[in-house]
Parts: C-alpha cells; structure tokens; sequence
C-alpha cells in the first residue's frame, strides 16, 4: 500500500474544481435555506442550466464572457418561471416542486429530440466548449508540480481551472458574508422564521424570496459551469443525487453559515476518497472488488453523516443554540 | 385639514418616556393632554349604540362579512374608529375579534364588505401594504423571530431601511447611518418595554410575556398611525402593564390611534375613550366605557355580574355573599 499516493490523492480533493463546484452550488443553496428557509431540492437543475448555457454558447462560438452571462440568465428566467407559482407554496411543497422542476430540465436535455443542441445523453464532449477557456490562461503551457500535485497547466482539469474556481469561491464567500450581515439578510432571516410576522412589518415577503431564489439559482449555475469544465456536459451527471450531495455539504457545514458549504464540500470530498483509496489499498481485491469499494465508501460516509447529524445536528460550523427553539 | 390638527401638542424626544420604565418620576407628566381631551369631548356627543357615526373616523367599515363554511365569523354592518382615539374592542371568546383584525390588516380576505383607512380603499389590499400604511398590528399568538435577536427582532420593523435592497445591502456606506438611527430607536423602545438587557439574546429564549412586550414594542418602531394590538396584556406583570397603559396614552398624544382586544376590564376602563361590543360576529353595543359596562346585556354576555368586584379580595365576596341570603 502506498501511503504518499493514497495522501497526495486524497488533500487533491482538497484544491480540486470539482469541490468548488460543489461549493458554489452549496453556497446558491446555503442562500435559499440557510437564510431564506426556502426547501429547494432541485439545485442541481440550476446547476445543469448554467452548464448547458455555458457549453452551448461555447460551441456556437460566442465568446467567453457571453456565455458566463448565459448561464446566468438561463438561471434567472427558470427561478423566475419556478418561483412565480411555488413561492407562495408551504416549504414541504416548493420543495417538491423543484425536484420535479430539475428533473424535467435533465429529461428534455438528455432527450433525442434536443440531441442538436445539448447533445441528447450523449452530452457535449469538451473539445466542443473548453478550448475558449483554456485559451484565456496566462500560464505557460506544460505541467507544474506544486507540493504534492501535479496538474497540467492549461488543459482539461488543470491549475487555470483551480485558480478560477476557487478565486470565484472566494468572491462568492466574501459576497455572502457582506449580505448575511446586512439589514436585507435580516429580511430573508426574518422570512425563515416567520413569514407572517415579516408581513405585518410592511415587506413584500414575495420579492424578497424571489431574490433569494433568483441570487441561490446564479451561485448554482456557476458552479455548474465549474462543475463541467473538467469533464463533460453530462445531463446523468447532474442529476438528484447532486442535489442530495449539496445538501449533505450544506447541513454538514452547517447552515447559515458563511464557510459551512466551504469546509463541508472539502471535507466531504476528501472522506470520501480516503475511505475509498484505503479501502482499495488495504482489502485484497477477492474479498471486495472495486466496484464494491466505491458503493462501501459511500455507505461509510452515509453513517459518519447519521451519526454528524445525530450528534451535531447544527453541522459543524452551526450554533447549537439556534437549534434550541423550534417554532 | 380638521380643526383637531391644530391642537398638536409640542413635539418632545420620544426618548424622554424610556426613563419611566415602571412609573413616572416624581413630577413628571405626559407631555400633553390635548389630543385626549379633544377625543373626550367629541364622544361625549356620539351616541351610545351599534355602528354610531363619529366626528373624525380614521378607519370606515361597512357591511363586512367572512364565512367559514356555513359559520359567519364577522358580520359587521358599520363600525368606525375615532382618530387619536383608544378604542377597546371587547367581547366573548369566538365574537369574532381577532378575525375582524385579521380582515381590517389583509391577512384574511371578506366575502364582502369594504373599508377605508384615512380615506384610502382598503379593501383587497395586500397585508405588507396596510403595514406601509401605517396601520400596524401584532398577534394574539404572538409572532417573533425566534432564530434572530430581540434587537433584530425590533430594526427588521423600521420603516426607512435603505440597506433592504439586495444591490445596496453590498455597500455599508449607503445605510450605516440610518442602521445606526434605527437602532438608537430600538434601543430606546426596548428600555421602556423593559426588554434591552435581552437586546442580544435570540428572541426564541424570551418567555410568552416578554414576547407580547417585544411584539408591541415592534409594531410602535414603525411610528404606526394605527396600532392594533391583540391582547397586548395577556401575560404582563401588574406594575409593568400599568407603565404600558401610560405608553399607550402617551403614544396618543404623539398622534397615533390605538384600537385593542383585551379581557382585563380595568384595564379598559382605565385607559379606553370608547368601547365597542361583539358578539358573535356582530357589533350588539358601543358607547363610553361607563355607559357600556352598565349596560345589561353586556353583562349578561360577557362581563357576568362580579365584574367589578376583585375576586382577590375575600371580604368583598363575604359581602357579597351575605347580600344575597
């Protein structure tokens, strides 16, 4: 067993654009429920609109900053069209209605009848939309190995696509943090707490949430775009259980939190592979097969989270003391 | 303009009430009486009966109904209140009270019936929107924001907040200064309510009397023209409620009206120019609180006879009791 690979693979997880994507989305999502109270269980439908209107407007040519802002408006409008009928809805119902809303966006983008634009299941394949945003790197071409890493410079999942995402998680964080502490955070925190009370205070509860909704769904769809860059635009890989990850990374964090998304997706991710790796490393292969490794890993990592949220349900970051009064 | 805006009493710091935190010092009065005399001598012309025109309504109802299934909860013909007024709104449990609030803020809607606010339609008009307009109102199961602080609690009620819009909330700098105006505001609401040592404590940790406080409290931070309050008493210690009851008469001569739901008699007759009678649904009397409290049939249904006698005190009852054999 080799212990440096079984390290270096594991803290990569750590830097790697996958874990900021997650990030984004969590933070997107940290807005609806953390501060709002708005159950979405359909981030991964911002995420997969963002990708699909980034990778499109990439392969028709647009430029880069073109399709950045597609993704983006591809966001608003479907929070807009989500959230016209569902915001008056009670939370158990909203959240029903995004997990079919995200749903629906996967079927017709993996349908044959769109294979044109979004490539059907097939997706679109990275040559398509990637060349764009590696051409913008500053960095030499070649490889770097920095501490333990070695990642291509420029290419696929490279040192220009970690700089970038988590430079936007950074801005991401620190936008949070301004709005968490503001007085319009105090509306949406209000808004969690008693929607009511918030009404007879004289604030438009609608608009409000509907910011919300619009400000989660920008976040999700940028880390969509972070998410596909060092793959490919998958609709199957952007289903529920990416929604059901978000969450996990969220509560695991802790909520209403400005770093909660931030250290859960890390920690999740690199839980999850050093279960994994050690698993691969320690257990012949004719007691466990690797296929049976990767479905273990996670039913470890499912335990560790019954037992976080038995015993820490605030999540890690999260104030036990908000949890005492559950009106 | 009315005559009556002419009496408007010299306008003092708010502030100067919140050292009165259970009783006025030595010497120290309400600011004026004015707008309390001038209401006094108004009804004193007002008739003593159901749905009764008066001098200077600041709200107008008329003919409102709301229907649960075959059960009609309100059905009000007529009912005005007088501005700067403080009009009691008593009755049986079940009268319909809280619904009529609830019809009167926008948070139900009628089956028929229309209203005016300072001239204004009101009818269909959504809840936040009544708030803006001054009209403010708190709960009977009071509504606070458990998983934020008292003093949170008491700014998310402040009407001007330039820091509200989600672009501008990024820049401190645009509204820094009015949070701070705010929160000396609350602040100085909060030690008159007896509630600033909880200032930081998350309101979710105040008892059910603390609550009802802070609740008023909140709904006074918007500077209502109209507050309705919800058993305002229910659960208030005696000496803090009658430091309250001096707030609420001194909130008049600030200019504000005040309509409430409350079943402490005393507390009625002490404070209320006028009081109106429900049951249910209906309004069955109206008048001056003396007038109405000897009225028979008010009796009957909803004071019972020991009305004003303190069940507290035993030779009272002995008095009483012997009277009787």
């Amino acid at each position: 067993m080799d212990f440096l690979t079984i390290i270096s693979d594991t803290l990569g997880e750590l830097i790697a654009p996958t874990t900021a994507a997650y990030v984004l989305a969590a933070i997107g999502l940290n807005i609806h429920f953390g501060m709002t109270g708005l159950m979405n269980m359909g981030q991964a439908g911002f995420m997969l609109l963002g990708a699909y209107g980034f990778a499109v407007t990439q392969s028709m040519g647009a430029n880069l900053f073109a399709s950045v802002c597609a993704a983006i408006a591809l966001a608003v409008i479907y929070a807009l069209l989500l959230g016209i009928p569902t915001l008056k809805l009670g939370p158990d119902y909203l959240a029903m209605v995004t997990l079919a809303a995200a749903e629906i966006i996967r079927i017709v983008g993996r349908s044959t009848a769109m294979t044109k634009i979004t490539g059907g299941s097939a997706g679109i394949s990275p040559q398509d939309f990637t060349t764009q945003f590696e051409g913008t790197s500053p960095l030499p071409n070649g490889a770097t190995t920095f501490l333990l890493w070695t990642y291509n410079n420029n290419i696929a999942n490279s040192w220009w696509l970690r700089i970038v995402a988590w430079v936007l998680v950074a801005v991401a964080a620190l936008l949070c943090w301004r709005w968490f502490h503001s007085p319009w955070g105090r509306v949406l925190k209000g808004i969690r707490e008693d929607e009511n009370a918030i009404r007879s205070l004289g604030k438009n509860v609608t608009t409000y949430k509907m910011q919300a909704l619009i400000l989660g769904g920008i976040f999700g769809a940028l880390g969509g775009i972070i998410f596909v860059l060092p793959r490919s635009v998958q609709p199957d890989s952007l289903g529920r259980a990416v929604t059901f990850y978000t969450w996990t990374i969220l509560l695991l964090g802790g909520a209403a939190t400005i770093f909660g998304p931030i250290l859960g997706s890390c920690l999740l991710w690199v839980l999850l592979t050093f279960v994994k790796e050690l698993m691969r490393g320690a257990i012949p292969d004719t007691v466990i097969s690797s296929n049976q490794v990767e479905s273990l890993g996670w039913v470890i990592v499912g335990v560790a989270l019954m037992c976080l949220v038995i015993f820490r349900p605030q999540g890690l970051l999260g104030d036990r003391k908000e949890l005492a009064f559950d009106a | 303009m009315r005559e009556s805006h002419e009496v408007k009493p010299e306008t003092k710091p708010f502030q100067d009430l919140a050292k009165w935190a259970t009783k006025a010092p030595e010497g120290e009065k309400l600011i004026s009486t004015a707008y309390g005399d001038k209401v006094t001598k108004d009804l004193q012309f007002v008739d003593n009966e159901p749905g009764v025109h008066k001098p200077d309504p600041i709200l107008v109802a008329d003919h409102v109904t709301r229907k649960f299934g075959g059960m009609t909860a309100v059905d009000v013909e007529h009912f005005e209140i007088e501005r700067h007024g403080i009009t009691a709104l008593i009755g049986p449990n079940g009268a319909g009270k809280t619904t009529l609030f609830n019809l009167m803020t926008g948070f139900d809607t009628p089956n028929t019936g229309e209203w005016r606010f300072d001239g204004r339609d009101m009818a269909h008009m959504q809840p936040e929107k009544v708030a803006r307009m001054g009209m403010v109102r708190t709960f009977q199961l009071t509504k606070v924001m458990s998983r934020l602080t008292v003093l949170d609690n008491m700014l998310l009620s402040a009407p001007v907040q330039p820091g509200e819009g989600m672009f501008r909330s990024l820049i401190p700098g645009l509204w820094k200064k009015q949070e701070q105006a705010n929160i000396d505001k609350a602040e100085a609401l909060l030690e008159r309510f007896l509630l600033i040592n909880k200032k930081d404590d998350f309101a979710g940790s105040l008892s059910g009397g603390q609550r009802k406080l802070l609740e008023m409290a909140r709904a006074l931070m918007r500077d209502p023209k109209l507050v309705m309050l919800d058993e305002p008493m229910a659960g208030v210690n005696p000496a803090l409620k009658q430091s309250l009851l001096d707030h609420i008469m001194s909130l008049r001569e600030e200019g504000t009206t005040v309509l409430f739901v409350e079943h402490d008699i005393n507390m009625v007759r002490h404070i209320a120019d006028w009081v109106t009678v429900m049951a249910e649904g209906k309004i069955v009397a109206e008048g001056q609180p003396k007038s109405v409290m000897n009225d028979p049939a008010v009796i009957d249904a909803y004071l019972g006879a020991h009305a004003n006698i303190d069940l507290g005190d035993d030779s009272v009852l002995d008095l009483k009791e012997s009277e009787e054999h």
